[in-house]
């Protein structure tokens, strides 16, 4: 996967140090919500959702015990169902990877790097409805940047970021682009 | 009429100037005075005499959404020739003096170009019993060639017999080579091409192993014998070899398989679809080389129009053919005369002379450009250059291999007996 | 990608891109809920001009199971059919609005002509034509592969390194055509094992190995072997008398208990269907613990899923394919 280059005008809002904070108060407050780590299951959305996922995942062991990053962590490419798969060339499917014991009663923490319109996550609860039925569905996000499209809401947000429509915000990743960061860029001029 | 055709090469050599009164060549110098005839500039131009074609297929009677002998012979006209021989496969075929004439009387009435048909040598092309062969000999046609063209005289007694018979009234038998049983279904030239496309493969050696077969019949009967449309190097090698031993027999070669190869069948276009097939490389090669040196006598343009449903489809129920009257001679100049291997001496040489005589026409066409000759001429523009568009051709047909491809030379002229059946606009005013 | 003619036209990246994509469509075919709503509002037309119940249903699956309306038509064609009612048919189809084509039929190129022709603005998916090519039996042939001798973990893999032995009547086969051009797109090393009369002039340009003896191929130790079908039909002197017998071809091309047991134990055994039982391949392989027969059914539908997805799910094409 490669990753698509930094514009230059890119400025960083959020450094390595940020995103690791951000994702260890969200893990807490996971299990805060929930109680512990019983019946919880993380879903990334494939691509950049599924290494904050695992990364989570790993923080929650590592308050938890009882929690197993590999039986409770998977991914849920929402790609199939998309409602704008026609306005772009084909994209490629991501994996779909779901843990050992289904998604049935449990509680499931989707898992993606920006909540912007929320056609995505519109998506990902169609793809999860198709799944299983959970018991409940929550929703943790590194970054919102407002514009909802949908009625759609985050329970756990790592940066609120106010930003225009016309600025793009590009989260990167260590595991897909080398490093951790979140930059805005574009905007008006 | 009178006609001054001025400064042209006569068969490529220096310039003359011609004039033609009537019917007849009458008088050819270097320089002539106009003296009140119409003024022809042939400046540049080749002069030859009227070309010949051995095998073409006029479709009348019976496949009138094709061709009819007006439209073919004036396809011919525009093409340079003054003569076709029209083969027999016609609906109903041609194997009786009443259809022999009805198709000379055909072309006599449209006036472009002198047909004289070719009767079948079987009943209905079935390969059974001979036709009439002495009928249509002494008919008003005068039939010389015979021919089941489109398909193949493949019982060897029966084509000894007709070998045979023909020697009464000097005629010749113009074999179809293609082995039936080996060819059933067959699309296209077996071989790398066909094995990767899927379509059934026509072997050469369906072609070589008749014509093998044929010339050893006619050696042994003592007749003369013509094949049609040779295509594969094989071919060449077996008629190199008969001529060798002194056998009478004499072979066509069509233009498109001195050009195109089984490469063009990738793309499915049926207009590609022809029988023989298209074959490789080397047999392309191998039939410049036996053209050149004569191993193949005449180059017969086996013109076969279709109308566009018959082409527009799958391959496998597309009809074989293509169009070729118009196209023939700029074909020759670019595959033979352009890379050295003939001269216009020659090209005069296998499309007029040699046809006329193995059709036994030659009192009348293929004579040479001289005093007192029929003036049966072409003039053709070496120099220019035409992108092939078939719905700008004389022909009913639109099946030409050659569309959107960029050809050289162009005819000018077509003169049949003095009388101009082709005149290209740019000659037609007349020049101080 | 806009059409499917050929397996020669994929290169190893766009194999492998289709074999990714249907392997996230076979993990969906798995679970209760199958259907996806991906391609809801686009018309997939089965144009059959050959009887097949079994691939035309495996289309029409494949096409639901990502809620696209199938419209099936069966042309009945005689055998020369004139250019009128492919082109007709063709503009017809065109005129209801079809975004994609599935064709089988007889004659080979005939799908060739409809992607070419400008009858048809959508994709072309060739279901099988003539003698020629049949991509989508190949690429479910190579994902079957893939899934069982291709290591845990397949994404973005091919075949380098497998041997392939495909036996039969090579001539006449267009998934023998399609399976050697992708085949060794992936890396595998094909042997084509036929009796001569069976195997085309021409064969040794092909990227493949070439043999008479089934028996020496399966002594080789492969790691699978497909069986073509073969016609009884073709054993008589009407049918073109390519061999003298059925058991004369049993004998010698036949996969039998005896060479089920030569395989080596990972061998995977392998049928595009319909069987002859006892002609090409006897019951005892056809059921054999190594048989995948049935498996590589169900994996056409995953192909088939991921071809209409790749060809229809996006919106404007890419200029260079």
């Amino acid at each position: 996967m490669s990753s698509p280059p930094v514009p230059a005008d890119g400025r960083e809002v959020l450094g390595p140090g940020d995103v690791s904070r951000a994702l260890t108060r969200i893990a807490h407050e996971i299990l805060e919500h929930n109680k512990g780590a019983d019946g919880l299951v993380l879903l990334g959305i494939p691509t950049r959702g599924l290494p904050l996922a695992e990364r989570l995942a790993r923080r929650l062991a590592d308050v938890e015990p009882d929690f197993d990053p590999q039986a409770q962590c998977g991914s849920l490419d929402i790609t199939m169902h998309r409602d704008d798969l026609h306005r772009a060339p084909v994209r490629p499917l991501g994996e779909t990877r779901l843990p050992v014991g289904g998604v049935d009663d449990r509680v499931v923490v989707l898992v993606d790097d920006v909540l912007f319109s929320g056609r995505t996550i519109r998506a990902a609860l169609d793809a999860l409805s198709d799944v299983g039925r959970p018991r409940a569905v929550r929703l943790a996000v590194l970054v919102d940047r407002g514009h909802r499209e949908l009625p759609i809401r985050a329970d756990h947000v790592g940066k609120n970021l106010p930003t225009a429509t016309s600025e793009r915000v590009q989260v990167l990743v260590e595991e897909v682009d080398g490093r951790d960061a979140v930059v805005i860029s574009g905007g008006a001029s | 009429m009178t006609y001054l055709i001025r400064q042209a090469r006569l068969l490529g050599e220096d310039p003359v100037d011609v004039r033609v009164e009537g019917e007849t060549v009458a008088a050819v110098a270097p320089r002539l005075e106009a003296d009140g005839a119409r003024v022809i500039d042939a400046e540049g131009l080749v002069l030859l005499p009227g070309l010949v074609d051995l095998h073409t297929h006029l479709r009348e009677p019976g496949r009138e959404d094709a061709e009819t002998v007006a439209s073919g012979t004036a396809a011919a006209a525009a093409g340079g020739f003054t003569a076709v021989h029209a083969m027999a496969n016609t609906n109903p075929v041609a194997d009786t003096a009443g259809v022999v004439e009805q198709v000379w009387h055909l072309g006599r009435r449209a006036g472009h170009a002198d047909v004289f048909p070719v009767g079948a040598v079987t009943v209905g092309l079935a390969g059974e019993r001979l036709a009439e062969l002495g009928a249509m000999a002494d008919s008003a046609a005068r039939v010389r060639v015979f021919s089941d063209d489109g398909m193949c005289v493949h019982d060897p007694v029966v084509m000894r017999r007709a070998l045979e018979y023909v020697k009464a009234f000097d005629g010749v038998v113009a074999q179809h080579a293609q082995e039936p049983r080996l060819t059933e279904g067959a699309q296209m030239h077996e071989g790398v091409v066909s094995a990767q496309i899927g379509l059934p493969g026509w072997p050469a050696v369906a072609e070589e192993a008749i014509i093998a077969r044929d010339v050893l019949l006619a050696e042994h009967v003592g007749s003369r014998l013509h094949v049609c449309h040779l295509s594969t190097a094989g071919s060449v090698e077996i008629v190199r070899w008969a001529k060798a031993r002194g056998i009478d027999v004499t072979a066509e070669v069509t233009p498109h398989h001195l050009v195109l190869t089984d490469e063009e069948a990738r793309g499915y276009d049926a207009v590609f679809k022809v029988n023989p097939p298209l074959r490789t490389q080397a047999d392309v090669d191998a039939v410049r080389a036996g053209l050149a040196d004569g191993t193949i006598d005449i180059v017969a343009t086996d013109h076969a129009p279709h109308p566009v449903e018959d082409k527009d489809c799958e391959w496998v129920a597309a009809a074989f053919g293509m169009t070729g009257l118009e196209t023939a001679l700029s074909v020759v100049q670019a595959a033979m005369v352009d890379t050295g291997l003939l001269t216009w001496a020659d090209v005069a040489r296998v499309m007029s002379t040699t046809p006329a005589r193995i059709g036994r026409v030659d009192h009348l066409h293929g004579r040479p450009v001289a005093v007192g000759e029929p003036a049966n001429l072409t003039l053709v523009d070496p120099a220019a250059r035409r992108t092939i568009d078939p719905a700008a051709q004389t022909t009913a047909s639109p099946n030409s291999p050659f569309r959107g491809r960029e050809l050289p030379g162009t005819v000018l002229a077509t003169f049949l007996r003095g009388r101009p059946t082709h005149l290209d606009a740019r000659l037609a005013e007349a020049r101080a | 990608m806009r059409h499917l003619l050929s397996a020669s036209d994929l290169d190893r990246d766009t194999a492998v891109r289709i074999l990714d994509t249907a392997t996230e469509m076979a993990a969906t075919q798995g679970r209760e809920i199958k259907k996806l709503p991906t391609l809801r509002g686009r018309t997939v037309v089965n144009l059959f001009f050959e009887d097949s119940t079994r691939t035309r249903i495996s289309f029409e699956t494949a096409a639901k199971r990502l809620s696209a309306d199938v419209i099936n038509f069966a042309a009945k064609g005689s055998s020369v059919s004139k250019g009128e009612s492919l082109k007709d048919t063709a503009l017809t189809l065109q005129a209801m609005g079809a975004d994609a084509v599935v064709i089988r039929h007889h004659a080979s190129g005939a799908p060739h002509l409809l992607a070419s022709s400008g009858w048809l603005a959508g994709a072309v998916v060739n279901a099988g034509d003539g003698t020629h090519q049949h991509p989508t039996q190949a690429l479910l042939d190579a994902f079957t592969l893939r899934r069982h001798l291709g290591g845990p973990d397949t994404a973005g893999h091919d075949l380098a390194g497998l041997r392939v032995v495909i036996v039969g009547d090579v001539l006449h086969s267009r998934v023998a055509r399609s399976n050697v051009d992708l085949l060794s797109t992936l890396g595998a090393e094909v042997t084509l094992v036929a009796p001569p009369t069976l195997l085309p002039v021409g064969v040794s340009a092909w990227p493949c190995r070439v043999s008479y003896h089934l028996d020496e191929a399966i002594d080789a130790g492969p790691d699978a072997v497909m069986m073509l079908r073969v016609q009884r039909e073709r054993m008589s002197a009407a049918g073109g008398g390519f061999f003298p017998s059925p058991l004369e071809y049993s004998r010698r091309y036949g996969l039998d208990a005896r060479r089920l047991a030569r395989l080596p134990s990972h061998a995977l055994v392998m049928h595009p269907g319909p069987m002859n039982r006892g002609l090409e391949i006897s019951a005892e392989a056809a059921d054999s613990v190594r048989s995948v027969i049935v498996e590589q059914v169900a994996n056409g539908v995953a192909v088939r899923m991921a071809v209409l997805y790749l060809l229809l799910a996006g919106g404007p094409k890419e200029e260079n394919t």
